[in-house]
């Protein structure tokens, strides 16, 4: 495992679930430093890292963010206004988050958000660099589908967000995971990614996603 | 019921059917012919039938354990069970009560799956907060385990009022009742079934099997760390057999496709194409063709993952009661046997399924 020297290979991946402890894999055999949180104490998620995520290290989610500077947050959406509103102070967010009414309940903020759920979580973290990404390709992919740089028929993920340094990061971090990253433009564009939106939970390259994101300039 | 047998079941949601000139049928008949095809089940030897629990215009089985004793009056031997009861909106005690008297009318024939459902509508209907959902689930599990365990029970949480040394009748033999955990993918679930020691029945309807694995795992290191001996493992998965593949997918494509058409409208999916069902066909989770394609993906699942049990939740959708019957007919007389054939060496937990649920200390909080 690397040594962590090298920060912008250190993720910090808040949510020990299925999405976390999967995107989790898919970052150590990409040579990323991973530590990973659930709600609480770290011992209450050791065995289930050690098994889904070896190589990772369970942590407190306090610990996790002095580790890293790119953070994934993972938690089921009507989780994450448990934790403080400064707590990502600075960091690169990345808001892997959706709704599910059928999980989450009946929440109005985020059920009729016209501009995407992942401002309501800028909002909730302003100070928190956001990014809307790793959210809109089915979770198994992540094990399934990573293929190295250059690979035939690589799948897309895109990233949106306003901090445009904090989006070619996680552009560069989709890539490394092994898929094809998309630029999607400002945080508000993240909603066509969402549930319901047609690039949700379907696999497509990194051509045919940017049509669906600039359909007009791909019939140009 | 005591040896380490595999167990080959159906399950349904009591899906509304259309007759064959594509009306649905009135929803007395569907459940009528839920019973029917349960009774043909029965005499063609599957081993189980079991029964979702939905509050839905278009699901039949909201109340599975009276379906459930009608079967047990008309069968001999078949298992009668639920996929899965909704613990979290239900009041332990009366689950309790029905599925023991379910239990002794069907002469020891009754199990359980419990779990919360991946269609949340039992929660406004009955008065519960989604949002507490975890906290739901874990409550009346540790409830219904004591009562399945430990009676006299005493008792108290927070969603119902406590328990001082309380019976709750009747009692069962040693052993009955079988109680799986059924999980959709969540580590913590899984962490969460092996820490009551109940055997974990995984639903899986989409994608490919196979990294169900890593979860399979973990239940049994968890199992290991609760001090609990192995325990079975099952899987629930969509599929329909009939004489050739080809047959079978030109029967189910249509109800798939509808059925998941409604699903991407209501919960965000994507939309079902042809593809995405030959794909699901061939590396996915879905178990349509002969039944010699059928069996043979049954089998190489059951392998790969150290699997038990296999449900089939068999004839997605509104197909007619008639192609309902005939992919029983093939599961039972051909699919089942076959499966058994190619799974001969086969080792599974040497314990018994009927024995797991109760024959370990309950250590809830360890």
């Amino acid at each position: 495992m690397p040594s962590g020297e090298t920060p912008e290979l250190r993720l910090g991946i808040v949510g020990a679930g299925r999405v976390g402890t999967t995107i989790a894999r898919a970052a150590i055999a990409a040579g990323y430093d991973v530590a990973i949180s659930g709600s609480g104490a770290a011992e209450r998620i050791a065995l289930i890292i050690e098994v889904l995520a070896p190589g990772a290290r369970a942590v407190t989610t306090d610990e996790l963010v002095r580790h890293a500077d790119l953070i994934v947050l993972a938690v089921p959406m009507h989780r994450f206004r448990n934790l403080p509103h400064d707590l990502f102070a600075g960091k690169i967010l990345v808001d892997a988050m959706n709704y599910w009414e059928e999980i989450d309940g009946v929440d109005p903020e985020l059920a009729t958000a016209p501009a995407g759920t992942s401002v309501v979580v800028r909002d909730w973290f302003p100070s928190a660099r956001v990014v809307k990404s790793l959210n809109h390709v089915t979770y198994y992919k992540f094990d399934a589908g990573r293929r190295p740089h250059g690979s035939p028929g690589r799948i897309a993920m895109a990233a949106a967000g306003d901090d445009r340094a904090a989006v070619a990061a996680v552009l560069q971090l989709i890539d490394r995971l092994g898929f094809d990253a998309v630029d999607a433009g400002p945080l508000e564009a993240g909603l066509a990614l969402e549930p319901n939106g047609s690039m949700f939970g379907v696999s497509y390259s990194a051509d045919e996603l940017s049509a669906l994101l600039w359909p007009a300039a791909s019939s140009a | 019921m005591s040896s380490p047998e595999l167990e080959l079941g159906l399950d349904t949601f009591g899906y509304i059917t259309i007759d064959e000139s594509g009306q649905p049928l009135p929803p007395d008949v569907v459940i009528r012919n839920y019973v029917e095809e349960a009774v043909l089940a029965d005499s063609v030897g599957i081993d189980s039938f079991n029964i979702g629990e939905h509050y839905r215009p278009d699901f039949m089985d909201s109340a599975a354990h009276v379906m459930l004793a009608a079967i047990a009056g008309r069968t001999k031997r078949i298992r009668l069970g639920t996929a899965v009861t909704v613990l979290s909106t239900q009041d332990p005690v009366r689950v309790y009560t029905n599925f023991a008297t379910l239990d002794a009318v069907s002469n020891g024939r009754a199990q359980l799956v419990v779990g919360r459902g991946s269609l949340t509508e039992s929660f406004p209907l009955f008065g519960f907060d989604l949002a507490d959902y975890e906290e739901l689930f874990e409550e009346k599990l540790d409830l219904f385990t004591r009562l399945l365990r430990e009676q006299p029970v005493t008792w108290s949480g927070k969603f119902r009022s406590p328990l001082v040394n309380q019976y709750v009748t009747p009692a069962l033999p040693a052993g009955h009742l079988p109680t799986w955990v059924g999980v959709g993918g969540s580590p913590q679930s899984v962490v969460r079934a092996a820490r009551y020691g109940l055997p974990l029945m995984l639903a899986v309807i989409g994608g490919p099997p196979g990294r169900f694995a890593p979860l399979v795992e973990l239940y049994k290191r968890a199992l290991d760390a609760f001090g609990h001996p192995p325990l079975p493992i099952g899987m629930h998965s969509h599929g329909y057999v009939a004489r050739t593949d080809q047959e079978a997918v030109d029967i189910q494509w249509p109800y798939w496709k509808e059925t998941f058409e409604k699903a991407a409208l209501e919960r965000g999916w994507a939309r079902p194409t042809m593809a995405r069902f030959q794909a699901e066909r061939a590396e996915g989770s879905l178990y349509i063709g002969s039944p010699e394609t059928v069996a043979t993906k049954i089998a190489a699942m059951m392998r790969l993952l150290g699997l038990s049990r296999f449900d089939l939740a068999y004839a997605t959708g509104r197909m007619p009661h008639k192609q309902r019957l005939a992919t029983i007919d093939l599961y039972g007389r051909e699919v089942i046997p076959r499966v058994r054939e190619l799974l001969a060496d086969h080792q599974v937990p040497s314990i018994s399924s009927s024995h797991a649920s109760v024959g370990v200390t309950a250590q809830p909080h360890a």
